[in-house]
C-alpha cells in the first residue's frame, strides 16, 4: 500500500478547476516531485495534502486513511513554504523547538532533538541567533530543520530553492539529496524548474491545467515524453509535424513537413496515416560539414542561422532549405572537434534511425 | 565624506521652521513654567515681582511650591490616582480594541479601508460634544438606565446611578481613546506574514498556540505605542473628571486647571505641570525603552 494517496482529486476555485481527477499513489521514503508551469494546480495540490485546502471531489489518504477530518495541525505531515516562513521572534534553536513544544515533548528531550536538527542541517554554531541574522541558505536549512525535527510521515517542499541563486541552489540540491536520503521521509516537492525535478526526484509527476500529464522516472520523463506538452516543458526539444506513412514493429517511417521521409523509432498504437509530431532533443542532433554523417538514416543540408557559445556547449540553430529550424548541440570538447561553424556556413545534420519520439496528436 | 553645501542648506530650509517653532513655542514656554513654579503668585493671580516693591513682600524664587507637593499626601494620591485610571483606560481599549484590530487586520483588503474609516469617524465631531452625549447616556433618565433601575426597584433595591462616578469616567475615557490604541495595533497587525500562521498550524499549533506563540508576541510593538498614546493624554485629561466624574473623581489635570483658573496660584499650577511631565516623560522613556526591546528580534 501506498503511504500517500491522492484519489480522483478534484478542486474548483469558481468555474476554474485548478486540480482536474488527479491520481497519485506515493511510496515511503519516495522523494517525489510535482513539476509544472506557474497555475498548474500543483501548489493546490500541495496545500490539499498539508490540510490547508480540501477537495471537492475525491480523497487524500495516509496509511490508507482518508485525511479530510484531520486539520493541518492534526497532520503527521509538515511544510517547508517557499518564504521559509521562520518567526522572527525567536531564535534559530527556539524555531526548531516550535513543532517539538506543540507535540508536548519535556525539554530534555526538546534540548536534545533541537542539537540533533542542528547538526543535520551543519548549523550547530547558529542556534542562538536570529532568522533576519542569517543568509538565504541558511534559512532554507533553518526551516528544514524545524520541519524535519519531529520525523513527520511526509514532508512537502513548495519551490523551496525558489529565493536561492544558482550556485547557491545547486549546493542545497545535493544537500536536501543527502538529507532525504538520511532522514528516510517521504518527500514531496513542489517545482517549475524541470532541471530541479530531475535531479532530485526518483518520480516525478508533470502537471498542467490541473492534470497530471505523465508520471514516472526522470530518465523516462526525459526520454520518452508521452504527448507534446511533456516533450516542451521538460528541456528543449525540436518539435516538427510529421505524418506517419509507415508503421512496423522495428520502426516507424514519417513524413516531415518540409524533410521528406523520416525514419522514427517505433511507438505502440502508432498507425498509418496518423498525424503528429517528432519531438527531437537537441542533443540527438548531430551537426557537421556538409559531406559528413553518411552513415546515418536521417541527414539532411542547412545553413547555420544562429549559434549560441556557452562554454561547454555549443548550440546551433539550422535552418533547412524549406524554412524550418533545427537546434543542435556540439559539445565542445567533442573528439575531432577543429573548427566553429559560423552563421551562414552549410552544414549537415544527422539524427539516428532510433532518436527521437513521435507524439500522435490528441 | 564632506556634505555638498547645497544639501545642507536644503536641510536647514525644511527642518529650520519646525525647529523654530518648536523652540518658540514649546521649548521657552516650558522654561518659563519652569521659572514661574519657584516664583511667588501675584496678589489677584499671575505672578509676583522678582523683587520686592515693599520691605516684607514676598519676591524672588522659593522651593515652596516643591515642599507643598512633596509635604502632602493628597498630592502624591491624586497623581497616582491619576496614573490608575490612565492605567485601567489603556488596559480596557487594549482588551477591546485588540480583538477589533485583529478582525479588520485579517479582512479582506476592500473591506479595511472603510472599516478603518468608521474607527476615526467620531473625530469628526467635537470632543466635548461627544463627552457630553455620554452625560445622557449614562445619566439617570437615559433608556438605557431606567429599565434596570424600574426592575432593581420591583425588589426593592436601590436605583443604580452611573452619572458622576470613576465607572463614568472611565467609560469616557476608553471611548475617546479607543481609536488611538485600535490604529497602531492595526497597522501592526496588518503587516504580519500570513504564512506563518499557515506554518505554525502546520507545525502543530491551534489556534490559541497560533495567537500566543506568533501573532501576539509580534504585535508587541503595536501594542506599546497604543499604550503610550492612550496612556500619556489620559494622565493628564481634565475635560472628561470634570463633565463625567464626581468630586471625588478629580485627576492631576483637574488640579492644575483649577490652579490656574481657579485659585489663580500660577506657580503651584506650574509646578504641577512639571510634576506630570515629569511622570509622564518617565512612562514615554519606559515605553520607548520597551518597544525598542520588542523591535529589535522582530
Amino acid at each position: 500500500m501506498a503511504l500517500l494517496e491522492i484519489r480522483n482529486v478534484t478542486r474548483r476555485f469558481g468555474a476554474l478547476t485548478a486540480v482536474d481527477e488527479v491520481n497519485i499513489a506515493i511510496e515511503a521514503g519516495e522523494f517525489f516531485t510535482l513539476l509544472g508551469p506557474s497555475g498548474c494546480g500543483k501548489t493546490t495540490l500541495l496545500r490539499m495534502i498539508a490540510g490547508f485546502d480540501l477537495p471537492d471531489a475525491g480523497a487524500i489518504l495516509l496509511d490508507g486513511r482518508d485525511m479530510a477530518g484531520t486539520p493541518p495541525e492534526k497532520r503527521p505531515i509538515h511544510t517547508v513554504f517557499q518564504s521559509y516562513a521562520l518567526f522572527p521572534h525567536m531564535t534559530v534553536s527556539q524555531n526548531i523547538a516550535f513543532p517539538l513544544r506543540m507535540a508536548g515533548k519535556t525539554t530534555d528531550e526538546i534540548r536534545a532533538k533541537v542539537k540533533e536538527a542542528l547538526q543535520l542541517v551543519h548549523l550547530e554554531e547558529k542556534g542562538a541567533q536570529y532568522p533576519h541574522e542569517l543568509s538565504g541558505g541558511q534559512k532554507q536549512r533553518v526551516a528544514l530543520a524545524r520541519s524535519l525535527v519531529n520525523r513527520p510521515r511526509v514532508l512537502l517542499l513548495d519551490e523551496p530553492l525558489g529565493a536561492l541563486d544558482a550556485k547557491l541552489r545547486e549546493e542545497m540540491q545535493i544537500e536536501l539529496i543527502a538529507l532525504q536520503r538520511d532522514v528516510g521521509i517521504t518527500f514531496v516537492f513542489v517545482t517549475h524548474a524541470q532541471s530541479e525535478a530531475l535531479a532530485l526526484s526518483h518520480r516525478i509527476a508533470v502537471m498542467n491545467a490541473g492534470r497530471v500529464e505523465q508520471l514516472d522516472e526522470p530518465s523516462k520523463i526525459y526520454g520518452l515524453p508521452v504527448n507534446r506538452f511533456v516533450a516542451d516543458f521538460i528541456g528543449k526539444c525540436n518539435i516538427l509535424n510529421a505524418d506517419v506513412i509507415d508503421a512496423s514493429p522495428s520502426g516507424l517511417k514519417l513524413e516531415v513537413k518540409g524533410l521528406g521521409g523520416v525514419a522514427a523509432p517505433a511507438r505502440e498504437g502508432a498507425r498509418r496515416g496518423e498525424r503528429g509530431v517528432l519531438a527531437l532533443r537537441p542533443e540527438q542532433v548531430r551537426i557537421g560539414a556538409p559531406d559528413s554523417h553518411h552513415d546515418l538514416k536521417n541527414h539532411f543540408t542547412g545553413r547555420v542561422h544562429d549559434l549560441l557559445y556557452i562554454g561547454d556547449i555549443t548550440t546551433y540553430i539550422v535552418e533547412l532549405p524549406n524554412g524550418t529550424r533545427i537546434e543542435a548541440l556540439l559539445p565542445n570538447s567533442a573528439p575531432g572537434r577543429a573548427t566553429f561553424f559560423e552563421i551562414g556556413d552549410a552544414v549537415r545534420i544527422a539524427w539516428r534511425h532510433d532518436a527521437g519520439n513521435f507524439l500522435r496528436d490528441e | 565624506m564632506i556634505k555638498p553645501r547645497a544639501e545642507t542648506v536644503t536641510r536647514w530650509l525644511v527642518s529650520g521652521p519646525p525647529f523654530a517653532f518648536l523652540f518658540v513655542f514649546f521649548a521657552l514656554p516650558s522654561l518659563i513654567m519652569v521659572v514661574a513654579s519657584f516664583r511667588y503668585p501675584g496678589e489677584f493671580g499671575g505672578l509676583a515681582p522678582f523683587v520686592a516693591a515693599r520691605p516684607g513682600e514676598e519676591a524672588g524664587l522659593t522651593p515652596e511650591n516643591y515642599q507643598v507637593f512633596f509635604g502632602e499626601w493628597i498630592y502624591f494620591q491624586i497623581l497616582a490616582k491619576s496614573f490608575g485610571v490612565a492605567l485601567l483606560t489603556t488596559l480596557v481599549c487594549l482588551v477591546m480594541a485588540y480583538p477589533l484590530a485583529l478582525l479588520i487586520a485579517r479582512s479582506p483588503k476592500r473591506h479595511r479601508d472603510f472599516m478603518i474609516l468608521l474607527v476615526v469617524l467620531p473625530f469628526a465631531s467635537n470632543f466635548l460634544v461627544r463627552v457630553y452625549a455620554w452625560m445622557i447616556v449614562l445619566g439617570d433618565q437615559s433608556i438605557f438606565l431606567r429599565p434596570v433601575n424600574y426592575v432593581l426597584a420591583q425588589f426593592g433595591l436601590q436605583p443604580l446611578s452611573l452619572l458622576f462616578t470613576g465607572f463614568a469616567v472611565i467609560v469616557g475615557m476608553v471611548y475617546v481613546h479607543l481609536p488611538f490604541m485600535i490604529l497602531p495595533l492595526y497597522t501592526n497587525l496588518e503587516k504580519h506574514d500570513p504564512a506563518l500562521l499557515d506554518a505554525a498550524q502546520d507545525l502543530g499549533a491551534n489556534t490559541w498556540s497560533r495567537f500566543w506563540r506568533v501573532t501576539f508576541p509580534l504585535s508587541l510593538p503595536g501594542i506599546f505605542s497604543g499604550a503610550a498614546l492612550v496612556f500619556i493624554p489620559v494622565l493628564g485629561m481634565f475635560a472628561i473628571p470634570e463633565i463625567l466624574g464626581g468630586k471625588d473623581d478629580w485627576m492631576v489635570g483637574n488640579m492644575i486647571k483649577e490652579a490656574f483658573l481657579g485659585t489663580r496660584d500660577w506657580p503651584f499650577g506650574s509646578m504641577l505641570s512639571i510634576m506630570l511631565t515629569l511622570a509622564v516623560l518617565g512612562v514615554a522613556a519606559l515605553a520607548a525603552w520597551l518597544a525598542k526591546k520588542g523591535t529589535a528580534r522582530a
